[in-house]
């Protein structure tokens, strides 16, 4: 009876160690350049882990029943009449609900230090008026206190590319160029079907919708030149919709927008 | 109550044509009517899989190369919708349902037996008229979703058609829910209880309950979706004032009880199928009742965590994590009690068994998947990508496919008298289960690296995992032949099965096997005991 126990014990805590082991030694995401992607691959290692004991568990579970209990040929009748166990069931339904639970709680903290919970403002000189009602979006991550201008963007989406406006410099890009570790703050809006404006490297995505502006912040770590990828299905050329999000040095990055930048034009 | 005989449809009956031809007829028996949704099912699941290897030729190398990007947009569209539309739902509900239903509850047939024959013969129609939509004006090609206003600016004859086609086949389905659920609750012989039924007839009634609840908002909404789209009304148009939010709102308040629709029916057949194979009761009858019923409550009130990146507010994305990763501890409870039916049987490892064991290890994978994908904050990232493309193959063809082939295996000796080659069937699992793994593992790494879904063209650096991908698609095309050999060689030559090959308790195996026209040469047996796997034996002695 010891011996089963031990071995239970030593198969339990052996899926533990697997599970942990994979789940910090095995990087399945991409570089992190933004201060949501740190907090999003500390949620990813978590779920990473639970759900790899779990999946190890129940594997395990499945193959050895499968080999432990099949059938010799000598064997005639049935397995034992058990039809249910109430303590058991009880307990399969209470740490699993207390594992949902907290996995929920815990990702209501990542979500809030991502800023997906603050009241959605873009802090646009331009901007109209209050009265525009902004659908959705992710705020500016709580985490930020680098971050010491807002650098505001808007961005219209169309079949098949990306436009960035600077307001600030009267000109529009079609490459996005920030500067490093400030916040950046943007407001999109489609010119046709829905899109979606997506950077692996940053952790964040947002759709981007004909009639609704939608926001979308953030602050870059890394300088570095990451893809901008529409991720909504918009026609066609779907797959070709990209673009080049450079995050660079502010010395560069002014240099860049001075470059660019038109004088104001008074009509 | 006893079930008296419609003796006009006793008229009806001998005028139904005899031998194969029946199963091209309006027939109204329910067993007739079974196997026609099961072999259109299998047909439109071979079109269906065409398309897939279609996208997975054109993905194995980065560059649109092999067809036209429209029509790439068209073949994964049609592949979403006929393998979604066609195959899995007729055939977990209509196929098995009404094959096993009327058995289940004791009845000769279903409740409208003529209501039933029409919710058949409106799919091969709808079927047809959706796959000839490409040689109109091309077919349909924003997605099984059809999200305006990209459905409302491409061609417009495909996809008209297209709402057409699914306008029949949600038709089709709640007239089959209507029916299971007056078969379930009226239709049962007199001295059974509900908690005494088979798990399948509970699962079915929960999921025609969603049917019922869930398929007219969908109807609905194409119906609005079709007005913009020919009487430039402006409900989803942006330019007219419409708004694109509320159609995705609508599209999923179905679309989420949909994959219900098609992984409830398979968690009541696997029910079936464990207990037999391992001579074992089914375990916690009581808890699986009421995490079936748990998982129809709360499967109407997830639909947007499809909708994360969309235009919700912070509140509603906070809401629907929660519900949504809750679904995991009714589900949970089925995934424990199937395993612990198995600790302690007596396991025959069959096509049958295995298939039902490769079902659990893979919808365990794409459950996890799941409850991670509940998380807004990671969703926000994951989403429209090949993470999301692989965590639903995990569920519907993982999970539910798996069960399909494994209920064939299971009740064939039942539909035909012959039993089926055991060593094809276990060639036929080991192909299908390493190349489903093959194709779909990887994809997830993909989704999280930076592969968005619906693409015909990727970054360079995903090359390689893409072709494992592809390789494993080409082994899934291979494994369907070794499945097709077995069952046209043992209709034809297979071993006789008796009565009751498998020695099953449930009532469908108490006649003969094909089983007569009413089921029943005398009066229905009263199974008080489906699962009595164990205790029955020694009753009987």
């Amino acid at each position: 009876m010891l011996n089963k126990n031990f071995y239970l014990i030593l198969i339990i805590s052996l899926v533990f160690a697997i599970s942990f082991w994979i789940g910090f030694n095995v990087n399945l995401l991409p570089a992190e350049a933004s201060i949501n992607a740190p907090i999003y691959d500390e949620l990813f290692k978590i779920l990473f882990i639970i759900g790899l004991i779990i999946f190890i568990g129940m594997t395990i579970a499945v193959i050895y029943s499968l080999f432990k209990f099949r059938k010799r040929n000598d064997q005639i009748g049935d397995g034992i009449a058990l039809e249910g166990n109430l303590s058991l069931e009880i307990v399969w339904t209470i740490i699993p609900s207390i594992i949902v639970l907290l996995i929920g709680l815990y990702s209501y903290n990542i979500y809030d230090r991502m800023g997906g919970m603050k009241e959605l403002n873009h802090n646009h000189e331009m901007m109209s008026s209050n009265t525009e009602k902004i659908w959705a979006g992710i705020s500016q991550s709580s985490d930020n206190e680098i971050a010491l201008n807002n650098l505001s963007i808007e961005v219209s989406a169309m079949q098949f590319a990306f436009l960035f406006n600077y307001p600030k410099g009267n000109f529009i890009s079609g490459e996005l160029h920030v500067p490093v570790d400030q916040k950046v703050s943007m407001k999109m809006e489609s010119k046709d079907v829905i899109h979606a404006f997506w950077v692996p490297e940053f952790r964040i995505k947002q759709d981007i919708i004909p009639g609704q502006p939608t926001i979308l912040n953030f602050t870059p770590t890394k300088v570095g030149k990451y893809p901008i990828i529409c991720a909504e299905l918009c026609g066609p050329y779907h797959g070709g919709m990209r673009a080049s999000i450079i995050v660079e040095e502010e010395s560069d990055y002014n240099q860049w927008f001075n470059k660019n930048k038109k004088p104001e034009v008074n009509l | 109550m006893t079930i008296s005989i419609d003796p006009q449809k006793t008229n009806n009956e001998s005028l139904q044509p005899k031998g194969w031809l029946r199963y091209f007829s309006f027939s109204l028996d329910h067993k007739v009517i079974g196997i026609q949704y099961l072999v259109c099912g299998f047909l439109f699941y071979l079109i269906g899989g065409t398309l897939a290897s279609a996208i997975r030729i054109e993905l194995a190398s980065p560059m649109s190369d092999f067809m036209p990007r429209d029509v790439y947009n068209q073949v994964l569209t049609l592949h979403g919708t006929i393998m979604i539309f066609l195959w899995i739902v007729p055939v977990v509900n209509g196929a098995f349902g009404n094959y096993l239903i009327p058995f289940y509850v004791g009845a000769r047939d279903m409740a409208f037996p003529r209501l039933n024959a029409v919710a058949f013969w409106l799919i091969p129609p709808s079927g047809l008229m959706l796959v000839a939509s490409y040689f109109v004006e091309g077919a349909a090609q924003a997605g099984w979703t059809a999200y305006p206003p990209l459905s409302i600016t491409t061609p417009q004859s495909g996809q008209i058609i297209w709402i057409l086609s699914v306008l029949l086949l949600g038709g089709s389905s709640i007239f089959g829910g209507i029916n299971f659920i007056a078969t379930i609750i009226k239709l049962r012989r007199p001295g059974l209880k509900l908690m005494q039924l088979p798990m399948y007839c509970w699962a079915m009634l929960g999921t025609s309950l969603l049917v019922v609840l869930s398929t007219p908002v969908l109807a609905g909404t194409l119906i609005l979706l079709s007005f913009d789209i020919i009487a430039n009304t402006g409900f989803f148009n942006p330019v007219l004032g419409g708004n694109v939010v509320v159609y995705q709102h609508l599209f999923w308040f179905y679309s989420h009880p949909a994959v219900y629709i098609m992984v409830l029916p398979a968690f009541g057949l696997v029910s079936e199928i464990l207990p037999v194979h391992a001579r074992k009761p089914l375990f916690g009858y009581t808890t699986m009742v009421f995490s079936i019923m748990g998982i129809v409550v709360l499967g109407l009130v997830v639909w947007a965590h499809h909708m994360f990146t969309s235009g919700t507010p912070p509140w509603m994305r906070l809401f629907f994590t929660i519900a949504t990763a809750f679904i995991a501890v009714p589900t949970g409870i089925k995934f424990f009690n199937w395993v612990a039916t198995l600790w302690g049987g007596k396991i025959s490892i069959n096509s049958a068994m295995l298939f039902s064991c490769g079902f659990i290890i893979n919808f365990v994978f794409g459950g996890i998947t799941g409850v991670a994908l509940a998380q807004v904050p990671f969703d926000i990232h994951v989403h429209d990508t090949y993470f999301v493309v692989a965590h639903f193959h995990y569920i519907v063809y993982g999970g539910t496919v798996f069960i399909i082939f494994s209920s064939i295996y299971h009740w064939f000796p039942k539909v035909t008298g012959k039993m089926l080659n055991e060593k094809l069937g276990i060639l036929h699992f080991i192909i299908t289960f390493i190349g489903f793994n093959l194709c779909f593992a990887p994809q997830h790494w993909l989704g999280l690296n930076g592969m968005p879904r619906r693409v015909a063209e990727y970054d360079p650096q995903f090359q390689f995992v893409n072709q494992i991908s592809s390789l494993g698609a080409l082994l899934m095309a291979i494994s369907t032949i070794p499945f097709l050999i077995n069952v046209f060689l043992s209709v034809r030559n297979g071993k006789n099965a008796g009565d009751n090959p498998w020695n099953a308790l449930t009532p469908e195996w108490l006649t003969s096997s094909p089983p007569p026209v009413e089921n029943w040469e005398g009066e229905a047996p009263l199974v008080e005991e489906p699962y009595g796997y164990g205790k029955e034996i020694s009753e009987q002695k």
